[in-house]
């Protein structure tokens, strides 16, 4: 086993581990950029080097994108900064939600998604960003409207080998499409519930919490909705549901294996209205047949837990087997190496984990 | 007579390590044209105070001579010659 390189953002910094132990053992290394809340990471793996992408907001002073080539060593952003909106928009950035490298043959292509709800694009590794305008101009935006944490894009998924293909989600306003790379956006929604509308399978205005797909089944999608869990077969045209298994139908994180199609993993939470574990144990749950059937992974995760996971605190990386990663609002870290078998903790008592990437280094 | 601003401490990564930042305005102008010709220089600083749209950040407390700006016409605020222009984060956050 190579060297693993795991990542965190948290409420006051950024936090990095390095397991080259079988991803048994690590060394924990951090704050970086101190009081800043890290809602987004990102490990760009497609060039020579990984370059780690980092969407930081202080309270006082803004938010930035940073960039590192060197592993977290030194990091660097552009003297006017890399993503900001143009005067014309009348609008100013709150905070970066998602920094998703692009495709495998666009390897310069970082896409960002952001509060208030808007997708920019780099051409230049996330170094400087545009906004998308197609999406931005979309008669629809008018009417999404802010949930609990704000109003965002905060998923990003590039077709892993065509370019023209994307798809985004947002909070609220469900999950939109582009398939002539980004120049037209469609609601794309079809069985998707939103519960707290009059109309509750509208066009768009769904709660989508997270998206996710196996980049060797690119048609297939998973997603966790503010109640609901669904798949899509035929490339987020339409869901189906997939709760069924399921001990409850709301979390925030839903996560798909890096090379086993049909395999994906979510973390549920009682219910919008009592946002902590059913029974109070701390569970992720994994299917292994596209959602048919979940089970729940146990073995070194407490019970009597309060916590939640974050829609962005869970990631798998891309080793074979591949490890499994989720942090909690309570500050753990919490780590297993063969697919969500065994968990064992990286780190305790950070401060409430927000984002978390993994990826072998060495 | 030049500006005199003065910086945080978390501010002085920004401003190459320097505590007070010394300003030549044609004249009496305003903080926009303050902000304006200190960004000529330090753009990552000037970032941090005031937004994309030019506004001063919600939780960035800035005083002329001891005026807290928002009482004084905020990003619009006078700056006279020779003013001590003082940079301070508000009391925020958790």
């Amino acid at each position: 086993m190579s060297e693993v390189l795991l990542v965190a953002g948290t409420g006051k910094g950024l936090f990095l581990a390095r397991s080259s132990g079988g991803r048994s053992s690590w060394s924990v290394s951090g704050p970086q950029f101190m009081m800043n809340a890290v809602y987004s990471v990102a490990i760009d793996t497609r060039g020579p080097s990984p370059r780690l992408l980092v969407g930081a907001q202080s309270q006082h002073w803004g938010p930035s994108v940073f960039h590192s080539d060197d592993l977290g060593e030194t990091w660097h952003e552009p003297d006017h900064g890399a993503l900001s909106f143009p005067a014309d928009t009348d609008t100013t950035l709150t905070r970066v939600w998602q920094l998703q490298p692009g495709s495998a043959d666009q390897p310069g292509v970082v896409w960002a998604g952001v509060e208030p709800s808007a997708l920019f694009r780099s051409t230049d590794g996330g170094e400087h960003f545009e906004l998308v305008r197609p999406l931005w101009d979309h008669p629809h935006r008018k009417e999404w409207t802010p949930g609990f944490g704000g109003m965002a894009i905060h998923s990003v998924l590039p077709h892993p080998t065509d370019a023209n293909r994307v798809a985004v989600a947002m909070s609220t306003g469900g999950v939109y499409r582009t398939e002539d790379g980004g120049e037209s956006w469609a609601a794309s929604n079809t069985g998707i519930k939103a519960y707290f509308l009059p109309d509750q399978y509208p066009e768009f205005g769904q709660c989508v919490h997270k998206i996710a797909r196996n980049p060797d089944r690119p048609e297939q999608f998973f997603l966790q909705n503010h109640h609901g869990v669904y798949r899509s077969d035929d490339g987020a045209a339409t869901w189906v549901s997939i709760a069924d298994g399921l001990p409850s139908d709301f979390g925030f994180p839903m996560v798909a294996h890096p090379h086993r199609p049909g395999v994906a993993y979510n973390f549920p939470l009682t219910a919008d209205g009592e946002r902590v574990p059913p029974d109070a144990k701390c569970r992720v749950y994994r299917t292994e047949d596209a959602g048919e059937t979940w089970t729940a992974l146990s073995d070194g995760l407490p019970d009597g837990f309060y916590g939640t996971v974050l829609r962005d605190a869970m990631c798998a990386d891309d080793a074979d087997p591949a490890g499994v990663y989720f942090g909690t609002r309570n500050g753990e870290l919490y780590a297993s190496a063969d697919e969500g078998d065994h968990w064992h903790t990286v780190a305790t008592h950070l401060p409430d984990v927000l984002s978390v990437r993994a990826v072998q280094v060495g | 007579m030049a500006v005199t601003v003065v910086l945080p401490g978390a501010l002085r990564q920004y401003s190459g390590g320097e505590k007070q930042i010394s300003v030549q305005l044609d004249g009496e102008g305003d903080l926009t044209q303050l902000l304006d010709a200190v960004a000529d220089v330090h753009p990552a600083l000037v970032r941090r105070l005031r937004d994309e749209q030019g506004e001063l950040r919600r939780y960035v407390n800035v005083y002329v001579d001891g005026e807290d700006v928002r009482m004084a016409g905020g990003i619009g605020a006078r700056v006279p010659a020779g003013a001590e222009v003082l940079v301070l984060p508000s009391v925020a956050g958790g």
